[in-house]
């Protein structure tokens, strides 16, 4: 029996009527990257936004650590150890890369503490945003507001949020979506590196080469609907994946 | 005398609509709040008074005060509108606000603070029907709000502009990508609610026989209570608050404390802002919007 | 310094505080039009304690600023539901619900008014009004202030990185809800005499004007903006009646070209820098 982090039992979001997810379940074990893939539409990112509780799920439950998280506000579920990113880039716009580190991180202590200025009353929260800054090779735009920095920079900063706030899992939104090859690959050694240190990784990618060398396990949607799930080289030769996509590629 | 504040009641009300469709059709349409509104309509009483003191006949004095407030509404859509388009919806709130800061010093200016009062002769005559009678001003003001009204209602319903507004209303982002002419368009919205705005005041200046440059802080603010009360996203709510509101108004000056209106008619805005955000008729919910 | 120039001071350390309360109300992107109500609210209370009940001003000034706070929260849990305008015309009717109340509020003297204060001096007032400005800046560099201006650039994106918006929003509210009521209890106190229409939406857009003018990223730009607002009409004598299109025109203005108010953090940056170096 592996050791679960994040299990989802038979999760459903209907809106309107029709089912955005239906009974999808999953799971992720700690310490590794899985990967959540399909074609667009399919229903990815409504997963994320209910594991986060940023939608109700309508029926079905989310677990972490053995404990139900189903359809707790947004900061409890942070807190409790979901840290996430977004498809497209939720960064506060008019405050620094290092005030982006701070803010994010759990705050520990007494409510004086946090009215205290921090650089004097909380060195443990400046050195771990240091530490973070540096590992995401940061340090030269500590200081830029969020909304001068170019696009790349931009989703890395938006990693390093998520990761200062110690979470036990990482839900990473397409990260590297309109990168060129380079910064994509650079974006994968981090996540690489990240793994490392212990943190389990949910990935949610529409490029399915991205995936391959990456995820020990994929899960694949289709219209809400878990139509296939296992390691990549599975995936990759399953029939009903490669319609899948090859239904999109031929709409698009 | 329950008859006689029945129709001091509806004469405010009609009032009341008036203004709360002028703030309305900025609101529904473009969603933003034109404070400024409420200056205009005060602007709107100081022209009327100035075209009835010139011994113009009222219909001449309503259309002037009708062309001023459309005039300087269409400067305010131009300076402090237009160019805020994108910003957020409280920056071009902020800036009306700044015209209605100059208006109304403007009007002190010119007009002194102390209220101006509409000679005598105004004042008299009382139509008798049978057994109840009216005063030949407050039917001006119904007869003028219901012809007001319903060109209104012709020219959002009926012609080609008001169907391109009421589309814009709809959907902001759709009739942007739709290619309809958001700058005319916003702009004749501006101009119609300050033509609507402008003949308010005219008719509040005929209701209370005098005017001060502060009414627009007095009874147009309350007007933003009557658009919310109404359902501030769709325009016609103002047609049933507006003589709601007036009547409420009335009778509680009647009959309870001249003071407390005021905390009634803004406690009922906070309840409906709170309760029913989608107004006291309003079918549908507002679209909360989701979290992400 | 001259009575006449004291009374110009004193006002403007009773606008600061009334501007730096609806700053920090604005730090975590809420509007409210209603801070007025507030004040009032102090200037009532602080008058009732020094002169029925008899306790001296300063503790008078803390029990108003405690229990006006406290009906910041309450006004500000329904306030919740409300965003942007809505949230500005709701608070602007609670502003002139709390008027309508006081002119009704029979024991204080209603429309008549209330007196019988003892007058403060303006060192009084600025210790106030320059305690609290400090005060905020040194809130500035807090953790809290950081969780402030998240939920004003992005609050989903904040509740997402693990911030209870609802928390931050209600503590800005009561905070600067205890901060309007001191600007009231010291406005009480220094005019010796009050009445509900000195807490009308002129006293809200004032405090509005000031923030926006003087610059709404930083505390200090609350300062520029009373100063600003207080002694530009005194140079310009000649133009005095004309003061308030003059500061409707300067509000378009700046709202158009310099969207953040005269003073913001970029600019205090540099003016701090260039003081420490030379």
């Amino acid at each position: 029996m592996k050791d679960w982090l994040l299990q989802l039992q038979k999760v459903s979001k209907i809106f309107g009527g029709i089912h955005a997810l239906s009974e999808v379940s999953c799971t992720v074990p700690r310490g590794e990257i899985v990967g959540i893939i399909g074609p667009n539409g399919a229903g990815k990112t409504t997963l994320f936004n209910v594991i986060t509780g940023a939608y109700l799920a309508d029926s079905g439950n989310v677990l972490l650590d053995d404990q139900f998280v189903t359809n707790w506000a947004p900061y409890r579920i942070v807190r409790s150890g979901i840290a996430r990113t977004f498809q497209n880039i939720r960064l506060f716009p008019s405050m620094t890369v290092w005030e982006h580190l701070l803010v994010a991180q759990q705050h520990s202590g007494s409510i004086f503490r946090r009215l205290l200025p921090t650089a004097w009353a909380d060195p443990a929260a400046c050195e771990r945003a240091e530490e973070v800054l540096d590992f995401f090779d940061l340090t030269a735009v500590r200081d830029r507001e969020a909304r001068s920095l170019p696009y790349g920079i931009q989703r890395r900063v938006e990693m390093a949020r998520a990761v200062t706030m110690k979470p036990k899992l990482l839900l990473l939104d397409e990260p590297v979506a309109g990168m060129n090859q380079e910064e994509a690959e650079n974006i994968r050694q981090l996540m690489l590196r990240l793994r490392e240190t212990g943190l389990a990784i949910l990935l949610i990618e529409h490029d399915m080469n991205f995936v391959m060398n990456l995820c020990s396990y994929l899960y694949v949607l289709d219209f809400g609907i878990l139509i296939a799930e296992g390691s990549p080289t599975e995936v990759r030769n399953n029939p009903v994946v490669l319609d899948a996509y090859l239904g999109q590629d031929a709409d698009a | 005398m329950l008859l006689q504040q029945l129709v001091n009641g509806l004469t405010l009300g009609a009032v009341y609509t008036l203004l709360a469709l002028s703030f309305s059709l900025v609101m529904g349409i473009l969603g933003i709040l034109n404070l400024a509104i409420a200056e205009l309509f005060m602007i709107g009483g100081y022209i009327g008074f100035a075209a009835i003191g010139a011994n113009l006949p009222l219909p001449v004095a309503l259309v002037a005060g009708m062309i001023g407030g459309a005039l300087i509404s269409a400067v305010i859509e131009k300076l402090g509108y237009e160019p805020l388009r994108d910003a957020p919806v409280v920056t071009p709130m902020l800036s009306t606000l700044g015209f209605s800061i100059i208006l109304q010093n403007v009007a002190i200016n010119l007009w002194g603070s102390d209220p101006l009062q509409l000679p005598d002769q105004y004042l008299g005559g009382q139509l008798q029907f049978g057994w109840f009678t009216i005063g030949k001003m407050q039917l001006t003001v119904l007869v003028a709000t219901v012809l007001l009204v319903a060109i209104v209602a012709f020219i959002v319903q009926k012609t080609s502009t008001g169907r391109a507004l009421r589309a814009v209303a709809e959907n902001r982002e759709v009739a942007r990508l739709l290619g309809v002419s958001a700058n005319r368009l916003v702009l004749f919205a501006f101009m119609l609610s300050g033509s609507l705005a402008g003949a308010a005041g005219v008719l509040i200046s005929l209701h209370y026989a005098a005017i001060t440059p502060y009414v627009g802080v007095e009874v147009g603010l309350k007007a933003i209570a009557v658009m919310v009360v109404g359902g501030s996203t769709r325009i016609w709510g103002a047609l049933v608050a507006g003589p709601l509101i007036g009547l409420a108004e009335v009778m509680t000056v009647a009959y309870g404390g001249s003071q407390i209106r005021d905390f009634v008619v803004y406690g009922l805005m906070i309840l409906i802002l709170l309760l029913r955000p989608q107004g006291l008729l309003g079918g549908a919910q507002i679209d909360r919007g989701q979290r992400v | 310094m001259s009575t006449y120039y004291a009374g110009l001071f004193a006002d403007a350390g009773i606008l600061l505080l009334g501007a730096l309360s609806v700053y920090i109300i604005l730090a975590t992107g809420q509007l409210s039009l209603g801070n007025a109500g507030f004040m009032g609210i102090g200037a009532y209370i602080t008058s009732y304690l020094t002169v029925m009940v008899g306790i001296p001003l300063t503790p008078a000034l803390i029990i108003a600023a405690i229990i006006s706070g406290i009906i910041g929260v309450i006004v500000g849990f329904p306030a919740l539901r409300l965003k942007g305008i809505y949230l500005a015309i709701a608070t602007l009717g609670f502003a002139e619900m709390v008027r309508s109340f006081l002119l009704n509020f029979d024991t204080m003297g209603g429309s008549g008014g209330f007196h019988g204060m003892k007058h403060v001096t303006v060192g009084y007032i600025w210790i106030w009004s320059g305690g609290i400005l400090l005060l905020v800046m040194i809130l500035e560099r807090s953790r809290i202030w950081l969780e402030m201006r998240a939920v004003h650039d992005d609050e989903t994106a904040a509740g997402l990185v693990g911030l209870n918006t609802v928390a931050i929003k209600i503590g800005a509210f009561g905070f600067g809800s205890a901060i309007a009521a001191i600007a009231g209890g010291l406005f009480a106190h220094h005019h010796v005499y009050i009445e509900p229409g000195n807490f009308g939406f002129e006293r809200s857009v004032d405090f509005v004007l000031a923030v926006i003018l003087g610059g709404s990223t930083a505390a200090p730009g609350a300062l520029v903006g009373s100063i600003l607002l207080v002694f530009l009409p005194e140079m310009l004598r000649s133009l005095a009646d004309w003061r308030m299109a003059g500061f409707g025109a300067l509000l378009v203005i700046v709202l158009l070209v310099r969207r953040q108010g005269i003073l913001d953090r970029a600019l205090l940056r540099r003016l701090t820098f260039s003081k420490a170096a030379s």
